[in-house]
């Protein structure tokens, strides 16, 4: 069945395959080709949606990307809806199933609309002003109620399941706009050579001449000749013609944005097309040809369903072959809805009569309508569009006043001129530059290394357009180096001009109305609104703008940003570019997540990083833990254990017998020279000089403010090379911090430094029985106290592969850290493990680690320091070298407020009751009677149970901590304070004994 | 995205293979340990953050690891030129072509 308004007197659809739609549970009749506007539009379906603000009643306004009305969901499956989808750019296909939006019950009848006839409270700026008092209501009362009754569509609620593609791209000339402009633009550049991508948001090339039929390319109607040139293109090997693809971001350098829209069309997608693919283009040269927006005119009434531009109407007709009414009404400022008339009205509509303000009017299209009987009102204006859910009539009286005429009609188009776009220019950050003789902006002073051509630079005629696009082509194919010159000829005639129009309110809209003239349709802001806001006190657009939020919609203000800017002039009594024009930004047009996001979901999102042994701790039951991209074995619950029983038998195992840790994910850095040991020592706060080749020491790393940045044990294991340690969060930024200073300030350093964080490997063997399990597999080195003490490091075999074995302890316990090459690391743990088990020992992760060193006081750089703690603050004073005369971070150490007394340092703190644990970050307190807020003189850092010491114990930084040993402080909790003593760093065998054991 | 020429590697390659390191041309002081407060807080805390041309230092981390200074136009974001650490500071004019 042939939907009502479809005509076979115009279109291109003639023979598509008929499909079925549904929109808000109607099945409609619509044809392959169709976009759902046009499909709903051929079924004489007008009302499409609801007002934001208002909840008034909304059908199209336009045909294309700058549809700020028509607002739909489109709803494929559960997990597959789509909100805010502009049914002008939505192409269908068999089964679409669109659902209208902001609106309760139904969007014939919806209860929110009770806000139009409230909308003197909902004028401009009410949401600053209404909702001031009380305070407490906005967030539990008006802002939720606002939210619930002016909106959107809704997000879907499910994981989006589609996958989305990603290219980068590079070409000489990048062309923004597929119409007569960019094609001839692509086709000149294309000619010489040059490396040409064409993008253009629709589904097939042709720009304007989608309506426009009167004009011809080469002997060609111009939609045909779009259409040639885009396959003659296509079949060039140096020319990729993208359609559906939309340019949303200009970036610095010719960087542009598109996605590309790649099954959204289909009826059944399948699973290997991606739903839109990401290109990130770089180019030598950009052509935007961006084209024009139509404005619609300024009158009460112009939001009724069936009012739309010119261009819409006529795109309906001559392309979709969809009549947008039987009985037109036109209202215009500029000769293009002549055109528009003329084409209805040879397709079979009459037209009511073209209102036009001009008053007279002339050319040959106004001699074309009037030739076909058309009714021509000029120096008219219309006062007024009435209707309920559809445009009825219109109201027209003399622009300078009089009485009023009421003539029917079902269909209003409406033209203002057109406002060419620059947005894609103005986020080059070019500069637009106000033309006065036209009142609109055009492309001024550019930025980069781009030019606009056709309409969106000002250019009113087809010959004129394509004249210069040929040129730009062939000049930005030489810019780009290709020396080749073809001398391409497109050659277009039309009778069409875009000249024209006007901006503002039209006559009948002034200020002394009280109708509803729109400016913004999608932010339902009118020509009042943007009155009040200036009798508010705002001056500039940018204000004005936040006021009323003229242009701040998601269509960016495409149709309403000038007509904003005239009103805001008009009534400041100033010429445009005085109040100014805001910034366009990115996106042009609404991107999706999914594409922006792209590949870098689930386990994309983020690297994971293993160490050599994770397999081997996996099968050993353990629990793991995100520590930056590392995966770190957390603990190894036994049958039957919960974490604390697990954390508590490795805990008691280390000091018993012996753990087995995974320490591979510290970093390592190796500091090789012949100044090795100077670069060390202006690197750490310790003395390294003197170290032998074959010891270790434990250092500190300053900033040059003096505060700790990483700590590690550092081995020497020739008076030339260092094997240096890092924090396992300091890895990177330990690195980088070595080669700022020997790249740009020691440059005459002779030092290599190399990150072999994961060239080794390292196997932590901790307890009093460590020598035991690991010396029956060490070949060549002599591990008896006297031959290898603590703090040692010796280099020979494990296992029969090479090892660096360091005796040194995190734990308090004779200890052994293996350092193996990583690709046998797994081999050497199972071996160490098969040893293990005949002395009884355990792995033990992360957690027993943090509570075995905080057992013995050992700090961990970033959780008991924050960037605000030196080693004096931090009880390490023992490690700056007194006598070093430079080192990073020595003059930031005598800074007044480093040195002054009431500093937070670290101490050990004793709850009273040994059971209580205390809760990192917890605040502490000298009185916890005072009233809030309170004191605070320092905070909990570090606090565990220990099993070993049989209670609860904790580390915290308390101002003028050092002199309060023995002191009883506070933790306040909500539900209790707990009771503390300031105690000594160390939990367990202070004495140190245990390290020579 | 940026494009940043590397005076190492002589190349043009996009931002993602390079950190900024802050402004340039702030050298420790040798004698570091002596200086004043004043000294001390003009070395390290003051910056100019102009607006307009800038000079910065910069690494190009993932390529050849080496530091590197740049003069940049903080409003435009563009490079005016690159140069290799310890050349000496050039004098480039705001409104001069990269
Ligand atoms: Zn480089």
């Amino acid at each position: 069945m042939t939907a009502a308004f479809r005509t076979t007197a115009a279109g291109r659809l003639k023979g598509a395959k008929p499909v079925k739609i549904s929109f808000d549970g109607a099945s409609y009749a619509a044809l392959e080709g169709d976009t759902l506007a046009s499909a709903l539009l051929a079924n004489g379906v007008h009302l499409m949606g609801r007002s934001f603000k208002y909840h008034r009643p909304r059908g199209v306004l336009s045909a294309g990307a700058e549809e700020p009305n028509a607002l739909v969901g489109i709803h494929r499956d559960a997990a597959r809806k789509t909100p805010n989808v502009r049914a002008t750019v939505q192409e269908v296909y068999d089964g679409l199933t669109a659902v209208s939006q902001n609106r309760w019950p139904s969007l014939a009848f919806d209860v929110g609309a009770v806000n139009d006839i409230a909308s003197p409270m909902f004028s401009a700026g009410f949401y600053y002003k209404t909702f001031m008092w009380p305070k407490a209501a906005w967030k539990s009362v008006y802002e939720p109620t606002i939210r619930a009754s002016a909106g959107l569509g809704v997000a879907p609620d499910k994981p989006d399941p589609d996958h989305y593609a990603s290219r980068y791209a590079h070409c000489d000339v990048l062309v923004l706009g597929g119409g007569a402009a960019g094609l001839s633009a692509a086709l000149a550049a294309a000619e010489t050579g040059a490396r040409v991508i064409i993008a253009d948001e629709q589904p097939a090339v042709g720009g304007a001449l989608r309506f426009e039929t009167g004009s011809t390319i080469d002997s060609a109607a111009g939609w045909d000749w779009a259409q040639a040139t885009a396959v003659k293109l296509a079949a060039m090997d140096n020319v990729r013609v993208l359609t559906r693809t939309t340019a949303f971001g200009y970036y610095a350098q010719n960087m542009v944005g598109l996605v590309e829209r790649v099954s959204d069309h289909l009826a059944d997608p399948g699973h290997d097309l991606p739903r839109e693919r990401l290109w990130q283009v770089r180019a030598k040269r950009v052509i935007i040809a961006t084209g024009a927006i139509e404005r619609h005119m300024v009158f009460d009434g112009n939001d009724k369903p069936g009012v739309m531009l010119a261009s819409a109407g006529r795109t309906y007709l001559n392309h979709f072959g969809v009549l947008v009414g039987k009985n037109v009404g036109v209202f215009t400022a500029s000769d293009s809805a002549y055109a528009a008339a003329i084409d209805l009205k040879q397709a079979g509509a009459s037209i009511a009569a073209i209102v036009d303000l001009r008053d007279n009017p002339a050319g040959p299209l106004i001699d074309q309508a009037r030739a076909l009987g058309i009714e021509i009102l000029s120096g008219r204006t219309l006062v007024r569009a009435s209707g309920n859910l559809r445009v009825a009539s219109m109201t027209v009286r003399a622009t300078s006043g009089g009485p009023e005429r009421t003539i029917p009609v079902d269909a209003l188009l409406m033209s203002a001129g057109w406002t060419p776009s620059v947005h894609l220019f103005s986020q080059s950050r070019g500069k637009v530059a106000f033309d006065s003789a036209t009142r609109r902006f055009l492309p001024g002073d550019y930025a980069q290394d781009c030019v606009s051509v056709g309409a969106c630079s000002g250019t009113d005629t087809l010959a004129d357009t394509v004249k210069d696009a040929v040129a730009a082509g062939e000049k930005a194919a030489k810019a780009a180096g290709l020396a080749k010159t073809v001398g391409t000829k497109v050659k277009a005639e039309t009778s069409e001009s875009w000249a024209g129009g006007m901006v503002g309110a039209a006559p009948g809209a002034g200020p002394d109305t009280t109708g509803k003239a729109f400016v913004d349709f999608q932010n339902d802001v009118t020509a009042k609104d943007i009155r009040l806001a200036v009798r508010e006190g705002m001056r500039s657009i940018e204000h004005v703008k936040r006021f009323t939020t003229n242009g701040m919609a998601t269509d960016q203000g495409k149709t309403s940003n000038i007509h904003g800017l005239a009103i805001a002039a008009e009534a400041l009594g100033k010429e445009m570019p005085e109040v100014g024009l805001t910034t366009f930004r990115a996106p042009y047009t609404p991107v999706t997540f999914g594409s922006l996001v792209n590949h870098s979901k689930g386990r994309l999102f983020d690297p994971t990083r293993r160490t050599p042994f994770h397999a081997q701790e996996e099968k050993l039951g353990a629990v793991f833990e995100d520590v930056g991209q590392w995966k770190r074995a957390w603990y190894y619950p036994r049958a039957g254990e919960d974490m604390h029983a697990a954390v508590n038998r490795e805990c008691a195992t280390v000091r018993k017998a012996a753990g087995i840790f995974d320490a591979s994910t510290l970093g390592k850095i190796e500091v090789v020279g012949p100044d090795a040991a100077k670069f060390m020592e202006l690197m750490y706060t310790n003395p390294w000089e003197k170290l032998e080749s074959g010891r270790c020491r434990y250092g500190i790393m300053l900033r040059e403010d003096g505060f700790i940045y990483d700590d590690g044990v550092v081995g020497r294991l020739a008076a030339d090379r260092f094997h240096v340690t890092t924090t396992t969060g300091g890895a990177a930024r330990v690195m980088n911090h070595m080669e700022d200073y020997l790249q740009t300030e020691f440059p005459h350093l002779d030092v290599w430094l190399t990150s072999i964080s994961e060239q080794w490997a390292v196997i932590a063997v901790q307890g009093p029985k460590s020598r035991d399990i690991i010396a029956p597999l060490v070949e060549g080195i002599d591990m008896s106290d006297g031959a290898m003490p603590h703090m040692s490091v010796r280099e020979g075999k494990i296992c029969g592969v090479p090892t660096r074995l360091f005796r040194m302890s995190f734990t308090g316990e004779r200890g052994f850290e293996i350092n193996v090459p990583a690709d046998y690391a797994a081999a050497v743990w199972d071996a160490v493990w098969a040893q293990g088990q005949k002395h009884g020992a355990c792995a033990y992760g992360t957690e027993a680690m943090h509570v075995l060193r905080a057992e013995k006081g050992y700090i961990i750089v970033g959780q008991d320091t924050d960037g605000t703690v030196t080693p004096q603050d931090a009880g390490l004073d023992w490690a700056v070298g007194k006598k070093k005369t430079d080192f990073v971070g020595i003059r930031g150490l005598k800074r007044p407020d480093l040195v002054a007394k009431g500093r937070k340092q670290l101490v050990g703190l004793r709850t009273k009751d040994p059971k209580v644990v205390l809760e990192e970050g917890a605040q502490i307190v000298a009185d916890p009677k005072q009233p809030i807020p309170m004191k605070m003189l320092g905070h909990v850092t570090s606090s565990y149970w220990s099993e070993n010491c049989g209670r609860s114990i904790a580390l915290g930084v308390v101002t003028g901590g050092f002199e309060r040993m023995g002191q009883t402080l506070y933790v306040p909790m909500p539900d209790k304070v707990i009771e503390v003593e300031v105690v000594g760093q160390v939990f367990f065998d202070e004495k140190g004994e245990r390290l020579h054991g | 995205m940026l494009l940043i020429h590397c005076p190492y590697c002589d190349e043009d390659r996009p931002e993602l293979e390079f950190r900024n390191a802050g402004e340039a041309h702030i050298a420790r002081p040798e004698n570091i340990a002596e200086i004043s407060d004043e000294e001390f807080a003009q070395f390290f805390f003051i910056r100019t953050n102009p607006k307009g041309l800038i000079y910065e230092r910069w690494r190009h981390i993932h390529g050849c690891a080496r530091f590197f200074n740049a003069v940049r136009d903080s409003v435009s974001d563009k490079f005016l030129m690159t140069y290799k650490a310890g050349e000496k500071r050039p004098t480039v004019k705001a409104g001069e072509k990269a």
